[in-house]
């Protein structure tokens, strides 16, 4: 059965997925391209930043070549969702992780669609000074 | 609607390398936003957020919010009231008129709100109101682990509703709405989807009322505090 991951501004369907209670197992070789996580001998990786796994707890995160990132996020206290209905799961950052961008006072990036579909990235505008503001038609 | 007044900010200040990148925080996507998008007929980037990524990564809670970001990327005002008032609350609710001095007081704001972006986009970090890091530091609004939660109930209510579960995306809704009274952004758009009248109707105005001394727009501080 395949299961949605909402995760970063993406949502992603994994075919090859499986939820078991609150377990998602994802096959090592669609880990990466889902989730941007892969597993190394270091342990749990992200780009540079590589999260060890518990050694006592090897099993509650990887087997038969399948990982399961749900236990990765509760490790790392990210907040996770579960609607077991819908197959779908949101996972998200943790409040520090989010503070810690802001206080970097780098500006975070994100990259949206306008009207016409074509997308725009906050990146695509360093050199120049930036009035980013919010509105709604609510 | 803002967006006519920030096309004629961009017009006049894009030539000092100023743009506005104006971003709809709505889960109705092009269907809600793209006619006031088209009837604006902006030149600038006016981009539509329906999952309020933009609200999750700068802490926003409302609109309009707005945050300056210099050549290099880097923060010089954090989240605040784009030039807004509290001003509406005092508004007739049948011919939406405001009392004279509330709205003399809502044009002195955005007056000097715009004057001080003018400033910025002339002197660039040079200005006052591009605030030193101490001080944005200072103003920035914790964010803790109740509210990430919050983000991610909000993000799945809005792909249930996208995905045609409105009851179960409300239930969502209610969560984060729980876990974070003070977004405006959930409240409203949670309402806008169940019935768009509902986010500026009685919901909306008993909210605001049961505010009783509290804003619903904090001050602008325009300057940096004293130390």
């Amino acid at each position: 059965m395949s299961e949605t991951l909402l995760m970063d501004d993406r949502v992603t369907t994994v075919a090859t997925a499986t939820a078991e209670g609150e377990s998602l197992w994802i096959p090592l070789r669609d880990l990466e391209g889902a989730t941007g996580w892969s597993l190394k001998p270091e342990g749990a990786c992200r780009g540079e930043a590589c999260v060890p796994i518990p050694p006592s707890r090897t099993e509650e995160f990887a087997r038969d070549q399948a990982f399961n990132i749900a236990a990765l996020a509760r490790h790392l206290g990210q907040p996770l969702l579960h609607d077991s209905g819908h197959h779908a799961w949101a996972l998200g950052e943790t409040g520090g992780s989010r503070a810690g961008a802001l206080r970097s006072l780098q500006a975070p990036d994100f990259t949206l669609p306008d009207l016409d579909g074509r997308d725009h990235s906050l990146h695509d505008h360093l050199g120049e000074k930036v009035f980013l503001v919010s509105w709604a038609s609510w | 609607m803002d967006l006519p007044v920030w096309q004629a900010l961009y017009t006049e200040l894009a030539p000092k390398g100023f743009v506005v990148i104006a971003v709809a925080f709505d889960s109705g996507g092009a269907e809600a936003a793209g006619q006031w998008i088209q009837r604006a007929n902006p030149t600038y980037p006016c981009l539509i957020d329906r999952r309020h990524v933009v609200a999750e990564l700068y802490n926003m809670v409302n609109v309009p919010i707005a945050v300056w970001i210099n050549e290099e990327g880097r923060i010089v005002r954090p989240p605040e009231p784009a030039g807004t008032t509290d001003g509406f609350r005092q508004m007739d609710r049948t011919t939406f008129a405001m009392p004279p001095e509330a709205l003399a007081d809502l044009r002195e704001t955005r007056r000097r709100y715009l004057d001080a972006l003018r400033d910025w986009a002339e002197r660039g970090d040079q200005s006052p109101f591009a605030l030193p890091e101490e001080e944005v530091l200072r103003r920035l609004q914790p964010y803790t682990d109740e509210q990430a939660l919050a983000a991610a109930h909000f993000r799945l209510g809005e792909y249930l509703s996208e995905q045609g579960h409105p009851g179960d995306a409300q239930v969502h809704f209610a969560e984060a709405k729980r876990l974070r009274p003070e977004s405006w952004s959930y409240r409203r758009q949670s309402w806008a989807l169940e019935d768009p009248s509902k986010a500026g109707g009685p919901e909306f105005w008993t909210a605001v009322e049961s505010l009783g001394d509290q804003r619903y727009y904090e001050e602008i501080q325009l300057n940096p505090s004293q130390p």
